[in-house]
């Protein structure tokens, strides 16, 4: 019945499609959220995309070098190291500017324009 | 993991299923983070969406990076979230405009963005694909503590000074709150 998806999952294709379709997601609430806390969240779904293509880059691309598949993984630990510094550092932002302005939504953070 | 017999009825094998049954829980939690009105549903979303994406990376072959999906992204980021959105949110802010004026350009511009991404992806010819090569914790080691230390070591660094930072700009400046 579903014979044509067969061997999907040892498919690189699949992988960067689903990588392509979560970061586009990302982006998607990147752009169109108003809440500091959503824009925020919709930045780790992008680099969990990114991390995702580095996975499947290293699992399915035939190489030379033995340790291929593990330097995919070893990028995509650093990757969520900076993730993780991020999120922190962003977070803290935002409640440092919800304690200013009494808001999370980012377009009322309009000092600047008036 | 060893390759299992396809299942009877299907005609699929059990990762494809896995594989499958995850990818499509992982692109339903997320449309749920960036649509759900309830920004802590929208949290709950998202942890389910990074949960489904640590069942992928199993079936790609990288159980280490899974493990720290789980650890830090479930276990450390959601928290930090979940966090955020309790100390920052009003009563109001369901029944608010969740989304920018500018919602349905940026929905048209993203499709077209996942549409290039999949027609690039289709059309481009890959380097030979082989059967999962799996990235096991041994390995993984070896090459963090070998030829990634030096990236190893900044973004550890990175870390040391983004959690200073995030305590400094967090805390509470009584000084300034007083003379204002």
């Amino acid at each position: 019945m579903l014979s044509a998806l067969n061997l999907v999952s040892q498919n690189l294709n699949a992988y960067l499609i689903l990588s392509g379709l979560l970061f586009s997601i990302g982006a998607f609430g990147f752009l169109a959220r108003r809440n500091a806390i959503s824009m925020l969240m919709s930045i780790e779904l992008m680099l969990n995309a990114v991390n995702l293509a580095f996975v499947a880059f290293g699992a399915f691309v035939s190489s030379a070098d033995p340790s291929h598949a593990a330097q995919a993984s070893d990028i995509a630990l650093i990757v969520m190291a900076a993730a993780a510094a991020e999120a922190t550092v962003g977070l803290a932002i935002v409640i440092a500017i919800y304690r200013n302005r009494k808001t999370p939504l980012v377009d009322e953070y309009d000092a600047m324009k008036r | 993991m060893t390759q299992p017999d396809t299942i009877p009825l299907l005609g699929l094998g059990w990762n494809d299923l896995l594989f499958l049954a995850f990818a499509a829980v992982m692109v339903v939690a997320a449309l749920a983070v960036v649509l759900q009105r309830d920004i802590i549903r929208a949290g709950g979303a998202m942890i389910i969406a990074f949960a489904a994406l640590a069942g992928l990376y199993v079936i790609a072959g990288s159980p280490v990076v899974a493990g720290a999906q789980v650890l830090v992204y479930i276990g450390a980021i959601s928290v930090l979230v979940l966090f955020a959105i309790m100390l920052t949110q009003t009563k109001a802010a369901p029944r608010a405009l969740v989304f920018q004026t500018q919602a349905v350009p940026a929905a048209i511009a993203t499709a077209i963005l996942a549409l290039l991404i999949v027609a690039s992806v289709l059309t481009t010819d890959w380097p030979k694909q082989v059967a999962t090569q799996v990235a096991d914790a041994r390995s993984v080691a070896t090459t963090l503590f070998g030829q990634f230390t030096l990236p190893f070591e900044v973004v550890s660094v990175l870390l040391l000074a983004a959690v200073v930072g995030g305590v400094f700009l967090a805390k509470r400046e009584r000084d300034r709150g007083e003379a204002d």
